[in-house]
């Protein structure tokens, strides 16, 4: 379990992050949404002590983040970002190689070979793995990333808006692979995501954040409703029951 | 591998005084001289320092995440200079050790004052970042010009301003030996290195401690780089180039780019070297020259190739 108690962030005088308590629960999908400049990316960053926190406390399986060994926890919990400018070039299944450096520090075993082999089946990119990053599509990429995240095999996966710059078939290729990872391998994934559609169809839990406080938590079906979204997002929202999800009409 | 082979027997058997292979097996006083005094030595310091440059760029270059930076780019030649400078005004008769010391101590300063200004650089543009390095480099070059100036001891910094192979010989190269147990340290963190290049939120994500991994790699560019500015001169492009080409064919995990950098390199200078001496026979030109010029060429072509393929 994952959990922030009065959690703070800020960024020249200006809290970011303002007194934050959540609770992530095991084996689900939890999202962050919000407006921009939310404070969601913030938040996950520092559950995930890419960046420290400036009051409040993070517990990770009932620990404090801080007292956790940087070794340790590159096994317990890993992070995708949204900006993943490598601009080395690695080929795919070097790429999810690294994965494994938590446990191997570069050289691999065995067992560690065999993890990157399932994750590069289970990420379909056996065909590609030999090819370099740079010569991948966006969506290519973005499962390579994901892959090496697998490898890195950690009970807490947190992801940065995953569906970034991904046309639908991809971006519903990835949220469908969330969800088995949660399903088959019982894995806690928590992902920041802009698209509430995909957020109310894949997720067990949705946290909304507002001017750095969340304004409501709840399951897809409480929170896809219109005045619940009006609060969040400050804008008239239709909603209509497809296949039992929730969609919400946000065009006009 | 061959090519090394070849050309490093090549090199034994050029210059002035003839030797020929069969010369190996009734071997005269004077052409054993030769061979031990200056032919040996010559081929060993070329490899040593075409070896520890090229491997100097390509860390520099994962470390900074950008392929244009290398210790002519990063001011961290000049530094090293401008410490060698420093030792011979303070201590007239340092001994070669206390100055690789003191242009050890130069050189790590100037590069992580420019990896510094890196950090603060906002537009991160592939071109600009080496460029902002080569004012740096400029500016602390003319700081050591002044001294000299002053001091008049213009005479010896060209000396380490041009990087010369044909002063070589016995007794006057031996502290090259000294960066290759950094360079076997550098394969030893190859893998580490590659993390780093890949950011530092990435090497957090994966447990790695990027801040000290990062000031290894700058440890031994610094040691490595004064070793060679002080045995041989400045080599210009090298680091730049070698590790480039070799990223084309072998991408950028170092544990496989590394050895193959390495070996490059080394070709790439012998020959540079090997060249040199046969153009203007019996006379030599300086190893800067050469490699000034093919490198700047091949230099060019990467920077179009690279437009070419948009990367």
């Amino acid at each position: 379990m994952v959990e922030a108690k009065h959690v703070s962030k800020l960024y020249a005088g200006k809290k970011v992050i303002d007194d934050v308590t959540v609770t992530i629960g095991k084996g689900k999908i939890t999202s962050f949404i919000g407006p921009n400049g939310a404070g969601k990316s913030t938040l996950l960053s520092m559950i995930s002590r890419l960046i420290s926190k400036d009051a409040g406390h993070i517990y990770i399986d009932g620990k404090e983040l801080g007292q956790w060994k940087s070794g340790d926890l590159a096994k317990k919990i890993s992070i995708l970002k949204q900006s993943n400018h490598i601009s080395l070039r690695l080929t795919v299944r070097e790429l999810v190689s690294f994965g494994r450096f938590p446990y191997s520090q570069g050289k691999l075993s065995k067992e560690d070979g065999r993890y990157v082999e399932e994750a590069i089946r289970y990420m379909e990119l056996e065909e590609m793995q030999h090819k370099y990053l740079d010569q991948l599509s966006g969506g290519q990429r973005q499962r390579a990333y994901i892959a090496m995240v697998i490898a890195q095999n950690t009970e807490y996966i947190l992801l940065d808006e995953p569906l970034n710059n991904l046309d639908m078939k991809h971006s519903v290729q990835i949220m469908k692979i969330l969800k088995r990872l949660v399903d088959e391998l019982g894995k806690t994934i928590v992902i920041v995501i802009h698209d509430i559609n995909f957020a109310s169809c894949y997720s067990d839990t949705i946290v909304a954040l507002k001017a750095g406080k969340i304004v409501r938590e709840g399951t897809p079906d409480e929170m896809m409703d219109p005045v619940v979204l009006r609060e969040i997002y400050e804008m008239e929202m239709k909603i209509e029951t497809v296949d039992n999800h929730k969609i919400c009409i946000y065009f006009s | 591998m061959l090519a090394l082979i070849i050309l490093s027997l090549a090199s034994i058997f050029i210059g002035v005084k003839d030797i020929t292979p069969l010369d190996l097996f009734h071997l005269s006083e004077d052409k054993a001289q030769i061979l031990l005094v200056s032919r040996l030595p010559r081929l060993i310091s070329i490899i040593i320092a075409g070896v520890s440059m090229s491997v100097c760029g390509l860390i520099m270059q994962q470390l900074s995440r950008n392929k244009f930076v290398s210790p002519t780019t990063a001011g961290t030649l000049d530094s090293a200079r401008l410490g060698i400078l420093v030792s011979l005004m303070a201590f007239a008769t340092a001994s070669p050790f206390l100055k690789m010391l003191v242009a050890f101590v130069f050189a790590l300063l100037g590069t992580f004052l420019f990896m510094k200004i890196l950090e603060r650089i906002k537009f991160r543009d592939t071109i600009f970042i080496p460029l902002v390095g080569l004012m740096f480099g400029n500016i602390i070059s003319s700081i050591s010009t002044f001294f000299a100036y002053k001091y008049d001891l213009i005479q010896n910094m060209s000396a380490w301003l041009q990087g010369d192979f044909s002063l070589i010989m016995k007794g006057r190269y031996e502290l090259l030996y000294v960066s290759i147990p950094f360079l076997v340290l550098a394969y030893l963190f190859a893998n580490k290195f590659t993390v780093a290049g890949m950011g530092e939120e990435f090497s957090k994500n994966l447990g790695l401690n990027y801040k000290q991994v990062v000031r290894i790699g700058l440890i031994i560019v610094a040691l490595v780089t004064s070793s060679v500015v002080l045995t041989v001169g400045t080599i210009p492009f090298l680091g730049l180039i070698i590790p480039n080409i070799v990223s084309i064919y072998q991408g950028d995990h170092l544990k496989k780019s590394l050895p193959h950098t390495a070996l490059l390199g080394a070709v790439f200078i012998l020959f540079c070297d090997i060249l040199g001496r046969i153009i203007l026979y019996p006379y030599e030109i300086s190893i800067s020259l050469t490699v000034g010029v093919i490198g700047s060429g091949i230099f060019v072509y990467l920077l179009m190739r690279r437009r070419a393929h948009g990367v």
